[in-house]
């Protein structure tokens, strides 16, 4: 369900998308939903550290976005996921952002 | 009933600046018998003039020309124009028709348009957006592309651009327009308005489609080394080139956290992507804050296995989004290759 609008199966978010014919996606098999899932948390607290916030997946259907001090908010999916994270951290996250590519060029060397 | 129409209904916007001939090239594609199965939203009957058109009056923002075309006037919100429509149609009060066009005004942004679409949790379900037809005026584009944002917005974001008035036009200058359009949007179809645009707005994806089969995977040969000139301000266009394999998971992380902050200024974002664990490429594109669905695609178009990305932005520094790009894909892939920005000084 869309936590937005509250409608069943009504969200396809570009990087979940439903799987058919020519579409790409990584929802078709289960297996593969799921370690998609896993990696995408992986990824995205990598950069949501930066903000003081880290995001875990909650029964494989939606994500659990907090902060240091347990503010939590469930997102849906990555579509939801920045709005949510501003929301959070009370401020703008840009990906363009120096001190942000700096921090994660810098993890990557160290 | 449920079989007559396409379960995703193609919605073509017609856009483009004030005076740029938007108005003439709909009443034209009123008339035609091509379009004998559309329903096209307008602004106002009165500027269309469909007296001698007119077969049957549905009610009062809505009529039936001798073409077949159902004609609409939106009075309020465009998304309730849209539902009343799908509802008459459910209901068989309206002929079942297959696809919709709908007519922006000449200041319009369009991506609400688009958005509308996409976020409505009825209209969603049972329209697709086919594209964006822009309206360009051969006579006076040079002007007014120089001097407001709106038409530079809407050449940005077209999927296929018109040249209208070129027969009065002089000698040179649709080279000339054409050259300063592509400055601006890099891959779309031009034609002119006396050619057979009605067979292209069938289905502007289906340009797309073609396009992704050429050598470069764009409409054109090389999408790349472009940038737009004075004219346009700060409006650049780039392709983002990768030698590399991009990681799926971090690419779809970085664009949605680019596009949430920037969405507004990344007027347009299509790429073909060499995705790590893939033996073919995925196209991707997207207009503003709103991103197709990927398509994987069924082989490599040539045999350039890179990936390329082509931006179209409004006032962002390309080194910021390649630095960022690659800050991005190093969180998830195995192998990190060499990519660059391909630009041209006007």
């Amino acid at each position: 369900m869309c936590s937005l609008c509250g409608i069943l199966g009504g969200n396809e978010h570009w990087a979940d998308a439903v799987a058919r014919p020519g579409v790409y996606t990584r929802t078709a098999e289960r297996i593969d939903r799921r370690r998609e899932r896993a990696r995408r948390v992986a990824i995205a607290n990598r950069v949501l550290d930066a903000f003081g916030l880290s995001i875990s997946d909650w029964q494989g259907s939606s994500f659990l976005l907090s902060t240091r001090t347990g503010k939590t908010e469930i997102i849906e999916d990555l579509g939801h996921l920045w709005p949510a994270a501003e929301r959070l951290a009370g401020r703008p996250l840009d990906p363009l952002a120096e001190t942000l590519l700096d921090r994660l060029e810098a993890n990557r060397h160290g | 009933m449920a079989d007559a129409f396409p379960a995703f209904t193609p919605v073509t916007l017609l856009t483009g600046f004030l005076g740029s001939g938007k108005t003439t090239l709909l009443r034209r594609l009123l008339a035609d018998p091509a379009l004998c199965n559309a329903a096209v939203l307008i602004n106002e009957f009165g500027e269309v003039g469909l007296d001698h058109h007119l077969l049957e009056r549905i009610d009062e923002d809505m009529v039936l020309l001798q073409s077949g075309c159902l004609c609409c006037t939106v009075r309020g919100e465009l998304v309730d124009a849209i539902r009343d429509l799908h509802s008459k149609r459910e209901r068989g009060i309206v002929p079942p028709f297959d696809r919709i066009i709908i007519e922006s005004t000449g200041l319009a942004d369009p991506f609400p348009v688009l958005s509308t679409l996409k976020a409505d949790p009825v209209l969603r379900h049972h329209f697709r957006s086919s594209g964006v037809l822009a309206t360009v005026d051969t006579v006076n584009a040079g002007t007014q592309l120089a001097a407001y944002r709106e038409p530079i917005r809407q050449v940005a974001v077209a999927d296929l651009l018109v040249l209208t008035k070129a027969d009065i036009a002089e000698a040179g200058q649709v080279a000339r327009i054409t050259a300063m359009i592509r400055q601006i949007n890099p891959d779309a179809p031009i034609v002119l308005a006396s050619d057979d645009v009605i067979s292209l707005l069938e289905d502007t994806t289906t340009c797309r489609a073609e396009a992704m089969q050429s050598p470069g995977g764009f409409y054109c040969d090389d999408p790349g080394p472009v940038l737009a000139g004075e004219h346009s301000g700060r409006i650049r266009s780039f392709v983002l080139v990768s030698e590399g394999t991009i990681d799926w998971t971090a690419f779809g992380i970085w664009l949605t956290m680019l596009l949430n902050r920037h969405g507004d200024r990344i007027l347009r974002v299509k790429g073909i992507l060499n995705i790590e664990g893939e033996d073919f490429p995925v196209a991707i594109h997207g207009v503003q804050h709103l991103v197709h669905t990927p398509v994987h695609m069924q082989s490599w178009p040539g045999g350039d296995r890179r990936s390329r990305i082509v931006f179209i932005v409004d006032g962002i520094e390309p080194a910021a989004i390649e630095r960022s790009f690659d800050a991005f894909n190093r969180l998830g892939v195995t192998q990190v290759a060499p990519r660059r920005i391909e630009e041209m000084q006007p």
